[in-house]
């Protein structure tokens, strides 16, 4: 990160020192647009909604004015103490993401990684346009997918359509509340909660609603987050693989590695670091579920597609409670910083006594990452 | 779900180039494992086209044929009626020239001041230089979705709420377009500049005149990934405005798919409307194909 500054060759002192002078004021000049933006659009309301988070602002006038006064920690305690519509509403929105990241991240990982080893063969006529294919849906924004989605999965539309084809009479998507795993437990005849699992657990959520799985509505949602994100992480794969020299993979073939076993033990340790990243930008991302539920459902059936962004959001915005919606997007940057802290300590472990050398990591940065997913090809050893 | 349940069958590739011993013994099986490949890459294509092309149909449809004959690709009624009624009877006209504003608006920005500060942090010695790369750094890992709320009461204390302004400026600050600007700069030999310097220009000249035009390549990868992500932003524009004379596409179309400006199913409407405001995205990709194909691997890339 610091990185040295080459000084000007020669010259004198006073002369070296003036230069400097009026560079470093041509420097400043040049960063400061940048500098003032993001200061004044990203540092300064993070620390005012800090403040709003402890306060009791109502949405009327300015949070800074002499009418707003400190409550402390009303608001976190407000959504988590367990009882409570606030808080049971909020423990909701955990669960169905939860969920979501269970399911999308594997998920739209694993699919985006075959993806790219299907595309990056050497033979393979046409690789241009499948690529293309699999990454047009990325292009498009959210808003138009999310219509599309409403339509393709409406109770008549082409998904139960093409389901019907296969005598399945498919559900209505997006009006349907029912958990994926409440579903399946009916379908072996547990309908009703055992008694142990019917109060009010973790964040006022009985125990058989954490268990209820992502509810059909929500399932769709992680199919569309599959569908437009696996493009984009198709992408950064190629660009791994087409660093993998053929040299390794012929190597590999010569002593006799059959294509599972090649595939396994030379190429996917080669794409660990952009396995990391791609899991990494992928957690970052499904936490941050909005757009599509503004756009499709508004949390709704039952609430079973709210999510902690849009509950923010709703909670500000709608029902006027400032502090406790600001509280909500502060509970949620802890959660994304965490899980990605956890994350990344736990696929370094691994990491370390294979290739010490080439793990440049060097803060809990979002750039550090990169420069990893760029040193692999440089400095993996010849086998 | 139905591509990953035949993920087991896929790593077995057919041996690219072998040694010619190995191709004659193999070939058969080589033969029909490419017409698997082919079917396979073919079947998941369609699976992700095939929602586009229901999508365009389906706005050229009736409402009530939308509704019973969704798979079919070819309208029986032919009618551009959803498409009369976005442009004589809805606001869609004032959205899309909004989002044109803010698209040219941010992206003109964007491309200037990216790349002073990329020039600054690549070439410049200045105090403060690695302060100001690390601000970056940890700025680029907030995520956005947090920052609503944030963003909203600066926003409104500023005094531009409901404005352009208030719509382009926070989406000038961009950091991972100040990264790849300062990549590209610190690829260009420094001689380049040294030249110009004695010819006696300043750095403001040497950036604009000389340093610049170098730049191009990533000068149009900022413009390709600016122009898309203003295009398709939704969130800024909740919280920065509220007034129907100011809203985007995004938002205008969001509104409409929720329901909050209709009654109905309106699904012909509703996706004539997505598929109009896919169009400038979708020409931008076709025409800079290869150069986004690969700015996505590198923007990550640092």
């Amino acid at each position: 990160m610091a990185r040295s500054i080459p000084s000007p060759p020669g010259g004198g002192t006073a002369r070296r020192r003036t230069t400097r002078g009026r560079q470093g004021l041509t420097g400043w000049l040049f960063i400061s647009p940048v500098v003032v933006i993001l200061g004044l659009f990203l540092v300064v309301p993070v620390l005012m909604a800090a403040w709003v988070s402890v306060s009791d602002w109502t949405g009327r006038g300015s949070p800074v004015g002499g009418s707003v006064s400190f409550v402390g920690g009303q608001n976190y305690t407000a959504i988590l103490d367990g009882d409570g519509l606030a808080s049971r509403d909020f423990g909701t929105s955990i669960r169905n993401n939860l969920y979501y990241v269970l399911l999308v991240v594997p998920l739209q990982t694993g699919l985006s990684m075959f993806l790219a080893v299907l595309v990056n063969r050497q033979v393979l006529r046409g690789r241009g346009f499948f690529r293309t294919a699999f990454y047009f849906p990325s292009v498009t924004s959210s808003v138009a997918i999310t219509v599309l989605w409403l339509f393709l999965f409406s109770s008549t539309g082409v998904v139960n359509r093409v389901l019907s084809f296969i005598s399945v009479s498919g559900p209505n998507w997006f009006q349907d509340p029912r958990g994926v795993i409440h579903v399946i437990l009916a379908a072996v005849g547990i309908r009703t909660a055992p008694e142990a699992l019917t109060a009010p657990g973790f964040l006022g959520v009985s125990g058989w609603e954490w268990l209820a799985g992502p509810s059909v509505a929500m399932s769709a949602f992680i199919l569309m987050a599959i569908f437009t994100t696996s493009g984009t992480f198709m992408l950064l794969f190629i660009a791994a693989l087409q660093n993998i020299s053929g040299e390794v993979q012929e190597a590999a073939m010569v002593d006799g590695a059959n294509g599972w076993q090649r595939f396994w033990q030379v190429t996917l340790p080669m794409l660990r670091p952009t396995l990391f990243t791609v899991l990494t930008l992928g957690l970052i991302g499904s936490w941050q579920v909005f757009d599509q539920i503004y756009t499709g459902t508004q949390g709704g059936p039952a609430k079973t597609t709210l999510t902690p962004a849009y509950l923010s959001f709703s909670t500000a915005f709608n029902n006027q409670r400032w502090g406790e919606g600001a509280a909500i997007a502060f509970i949620l940057f802890a959660i994304i910083v965490t899980l990605t802290l956890l994350q990344r300590l736990a696929l370094r472990e691994r990491d370390v006594p294979r290739r010490r050398r080439m793990v440049p990591v060097t803060a809990s940065s979002t750039g550090a990452r990169t420069a990893s997913s760029s040193a692999l090809p440089v400095k993996e050893p010849k086998p | 779900m139905s591509q990953l349940a035949t993920r087991p069958a896929a790593p077995t590739p057919p041996p690219t180039p072998a040694p010619s011993t190995r191709r004659r013994r193999k070939a058969p099986s080589v033969g029909r494992r490419a017409l698997a490949l082919y079917l396979l890459l073919a079947l998941l294509a369609l699976i992700y086209i095939f929602p586009f092309l229901i999508q365009v149909s389906s706005s050229f449809k009736t409402e009530p044929e939308a509704a019973q004959n969704p798979l079919g690709l070819i309208p029986q009624n032919w009618t551009t009626a959803a498409y009369t009624q976005l442009f004589e009877s809805s606001d869609f006209p004032t959205w899309a020239k909004n989002s044109f504003i803010v698209t040219l608006f941010v992206t003109a920005g964007r491309v200037f001041f990216n790349s002073l500060a990329g020039y600054a942090l690549a070439r410049i010695p200045f105090r403060g230089r690695g302060l100001v790369f690390a601000l970056l750094v940890a700025v680029m890992a907030v995520p956005g979705v947090v920052l609503l709320i944030p963003k909203f009461l600066v926003i409104n204390q500023l005094g531009i709420y409901d404005s352009y302004a208030g719509m382009v400026l926070p989406l000038l600050a961009d950091a991972a377009g100040v990264f790849i600007m300062k990549n590209f700069f610190e690829s260009i030999p420094a001689s380049v500049e040294e030249q110009a310097r004695i010819d006696g220009a300043g750095t403001f000249r040497t950036f604009w005149s000389v340093v610049l035009p170098m730049a191009r390549p990533a000068v149009m990868t900022i413009v390709i990934l600016s122009f898309q992500g203003s295009w398709n932003e939704l969130n800024h524009f909740i919280v920065s405005t509220q007034d129907p004379a100011l809203t985007t596409l995004t938002k205008g179309v969001a509104q409409l798919s929720s329901g909050q400006l209709s009654q109905g199913t309106q699904y012909p409407l509703k996706l004539a409307a997505a598929a109009l405001m896919t169009v400038p995205v979708a020409i931008v990709f076709f025409v800079f194909q290869k150069r986004i194909m690969n700015a996505s691997a590198g923007a990550v890339k640092e």
